[in-house]
């Protein structure tokens, strides 16, 4: 047997393992980057961290549940990096699931510069979340607000007919974050 | 050394032709898998004091109530620091060192598959670990977040963050370099017969963690470069505020730092089924039964990693399913735990200082399994959570789990490796000194986070005084003890009594066929391995 022979048999041998070792180390650092978007559609589909569903007014049923009564309650959050007052106009209404309704809240700039602030909405129970369809939201885009400016914030939402009959409240809550572009 | 081994082909007789080279660049340039195992090891053995010194530093500010020592941010730079060094730092390369060392030997091959490769897994570590340290001298200091690293808080401190992210990218390429060598080594250069189910146990054990660390490690690099990219170039990966989740961060980082887990425990496993079966005098029960646990185990260990976040808002189909993965890992461990003890039924036990860590092993990692199996009840957890429930359960998989295998496995083939046997009276002391005190150090923490201490502070209510003082004189102890190993070492570097070549009376495997210590080249002709050796 000629040892150069095997050797080098060998060598390539290890070479061609190592390589597709390699290349399964690259592909789970990209699974790792996978997981950011699978993570998104995730909570997108099963509502797990509370993300509310967005509806186009159009495609909505005409029909509503009068029969039923479900609480949304309104709750507003600010990020201490944000000084901004920032409160819902009611603490509660009583809707019927199908029907569209309109509230708002307010928020207004303390300080002496402008300032561009986001909305994360949440929704409580998660189970209820991808129930809770906006048509309108101020969270959809960033909200610019001047020195000691206050605006009025338009919610239009809807409850799902198909919202499980155990959910008897919901609670739709806002933080508003000061946004990354204001450096 | 490709080109030695291409030539020792001719000459396997005369190893002694391609000794090391002398002088002090033998280690810098060496690709020799005993130069680059000790390397490791002495390496991790270094990084485990430095790990130690600043638990000490932990253990006196706790001492009393109230800060004495440390001031608070400087206490999270030292319980953070704590935690990485003695995970990238002592435990995993230490295995790495015992994977290099031992791999080639037990399974009758010369080197490792690639060791040009090996020589650069290795001298990565102390680049990154330097650049780690040096973080304690930048403004702001060292890192302070956890060694979870979590969102929002990590990207809260200063420069630190990047160099903590590129000092785990290093010591990411470096276990991922070592595992793809471990892996080629054993898939292609084993002796003829040494078949996959006639490999030691030590080999099968390091074959999967090579498979986690291959799985688990880039993961780790993407998640903390989505750190770096938050921090440094304006992305929302976990802000809030852009849009991310921080949240997902402690999906990513546990997805990974669950199987990291076993990457510390699983070679332990295997260095404790060789050495009980030397010292029972029996086979191994259950071989293939340990094989099966071990891959059980792996899989496992990628499907339950949000028991470690049950209180983050899961819904109660999540906490159900990661509870009850969870609690399905005690049953391969299990297996695991009755075969050891099954080996040394009715065995002809002897007490070394190897056997004396590998019990002392099976009994109190036993005991990190239970509080484990504690910890992963979802609904009691929200009371356990971030409290010293959890630093006792992990550290008593970790000292007296995993560092005691590693204890247990130096002892075992410390002859082997230096040609000298260690002072068995000063293992014995090390051993009974290590034992006592590490569970007065740790035993006290399950009722400060039974009564709720929590977690990662510096000063702490009245009520947990006593038990903290305990757990700190414990603490000392079991620091000053580990001197006692550094000079067992140093001694049998140094000289003594001449070990045989099979070392233990009832030790079996190639490793044992060789002398002590093995050439610098050894199995260049390979070993011939028939059923009836391998399960011996």
């Amino acid at each position: 047997m000629s040892g150069d022979a095997s050797n080098t048999g060998r060598r390539t041998d290890n070479r061609r393992s190592a390589l597709r070792l390699a290349a399964v180390a690259l592909a789970m650092f990209g699974f790792g980057w996978a997981l950011i978007p699978l993570y998104d559609v995730i909570c997108e589909i099963t509502g797990l961290d509370g993300r509310t569903g967005v509806a186009q007014a159009a495609s909505l049923p005409t029909q509503f549940d009068a029969d039923r009564t479900v609480t949304v309650q309104f709750v507003a959050n600010v990020n201490s990096a944000l000084s901004w007052d920032f409160a819902p106009a009611v603490i509660s209404m009583q809707v019927h699931p199908g029907k569209l309704y309109d509230t708002h809240y307010l928020a207004r700039n303390r300080t002496a510069a402008a300032i561009v602030g986001r909305a994360v909405p949440n929704v409580a129970p998660n189970v209820a979340a991808r129930y809770f369809n906006k048509t309108e939201c101020f969270c959809f885009s960033e909200q610019s607000l001047a020195a000691g400016e206050q605006r009025e914030m338009p919610v239009r939402f809807v409850v799902s007919r198909d919202l499980p009959p155990e959910v008897k409240v919901l609670t739709l809550s806002y933080t508003f974050y000061r946004a990354p572009e204001n450096g | 050394m490709s080109s030695h081994t291409a030539h020792d082909e001719h000459h396997a007789h005369d190893d002694h032709h391609h000794g090391p080279e002398p002088g002090l660049m033998r280690w810098v340039y060496t690709t020799n898998h005993k130069d680059i195992g000790t390397l490791y090891m002495l390496f991790a053995l270094l990084m485990f004091f430095v790990g130690g010194a600043l638990a000490m530093g932990i253990r006196a500010e706790l001492f009393q109530p109230g800060i004495q020592i440390l001031e608070p941010e400087l206490f999270n730079q030292f319980t953070t620091m704590h935690a990485l060094i003695m995970v990238f730092g002592a435990v995993m390369p230490a295995w790495v060192g015992f994977a290099n060392w031992q791999i080639p030997i037990m399974i009758g091959a010369p080197d490792m598959a690639l060791p040009r490769m090996n020589n650069w897994s290795f001298w990565i570590l102390p680049f990154a670990f330097t650049m780690l340290g040096m973080t304690f001298f930048i403004p702001g200091g060292a890192p302070a977040a956890g060694w979870t690293m979590y969102p929002p808080l990590v990207l809260q401190g200063g420069w630190n963050l990047a160099f903590m992210v590129f000092a785990v990218h290093l010591m990411g390429m470096s276990s991922i370099m070592g595992a793809i060598n471990v892996i080629v080594t054993i898939l292609n250069m084993r002796a003829p017969g040494m078949t996959l189910l006639r490999m030691p146990l030590f080999i099968w054990t390091w074959l999967i963690t090579a498979f986690l660390l291959i799985a688990a490690m880039p993961v780790l690099a993407g998640a903390v470069t989505m750190l770096l990219t938050d921090r440094f170039f304006g992305t929302s990966f976990f802000n809030a505020a852009g849009g991310g989740d921080p949240v997902m961060f402690q999906h990513v980082f546990w997805f990974f730092g669950h199987p990291e887990v076993y990457i510390m425990i699983l070679p332990a496993f295997g260095v404790v089924s060789q050495i009980i079966p030397t010292f029972a005098r029996k086979p191994l029960f259950g071989y293939e039964s340990m094989v099966y646990a071990t891959a059980s185990i792996a899989f496992l260990s990628f499907i339950v990693w949000a028991h470690h976040m049950f209180t983050v808002g899961m819904p109660l189909t999540g906490e159900l399913f990661f509870m009850f993965t969870t609690m399905l890992i005690a049953v391969p461990t299990g297996v695991k735990v009755f075969n050891w003890v099954a080996t040394m039924w009715r065995g002809a036990m002897t007490f070394e200082t190897p056997m004396l860590f590998a019990l002392a092993f099976v009994i109190l990692f036993t005991i990190g399994g239970f509080s484990g199996l504690m910890l992963a009840i979802a609904p009691v957890d929200f009371q356990y959570h971030d409290t010293y429930f959890v630093v006792a359960h992990f550290h008593y998989v970790l000292v007296p789990g995993a560092v005691f295998a590693l204890f247990a496995g130096a002892y075992y083939w410390l002859p082997k490796w230096t040609g000298h046997m260690y002072d068995e009276k000063l293992g014995q002391w090390h051993f009974w000194l290590s034992t006592i005190s590490v569970n007065v150090l740790f035993f006290p923490q399950h009722f400060l986070g039974l009564a709720g201490m929590p977690r990662r502070i510096p000063d702490y209510a009245v009520q947990f005084a006593d038990w903290n003082r305990i757990s700190s004189l414990g603490g000392f102890a079991f620091g000053l003890s580990q001197l006692i190993f550094v000079y067992v070492v140093y001694k049998a570097i140094k000289g003594g009594e001449k070990a045989t070549d099979r070392v233990w009376e009832g030790a079996h495997g190639l490793e044992w066929t060789l002398s002590s210590p093995p050439p610098y080249h050894s199995f260049n002709t390979p070993p011939k391995v028939t059923e009836a050796e391998a399960h011996s």
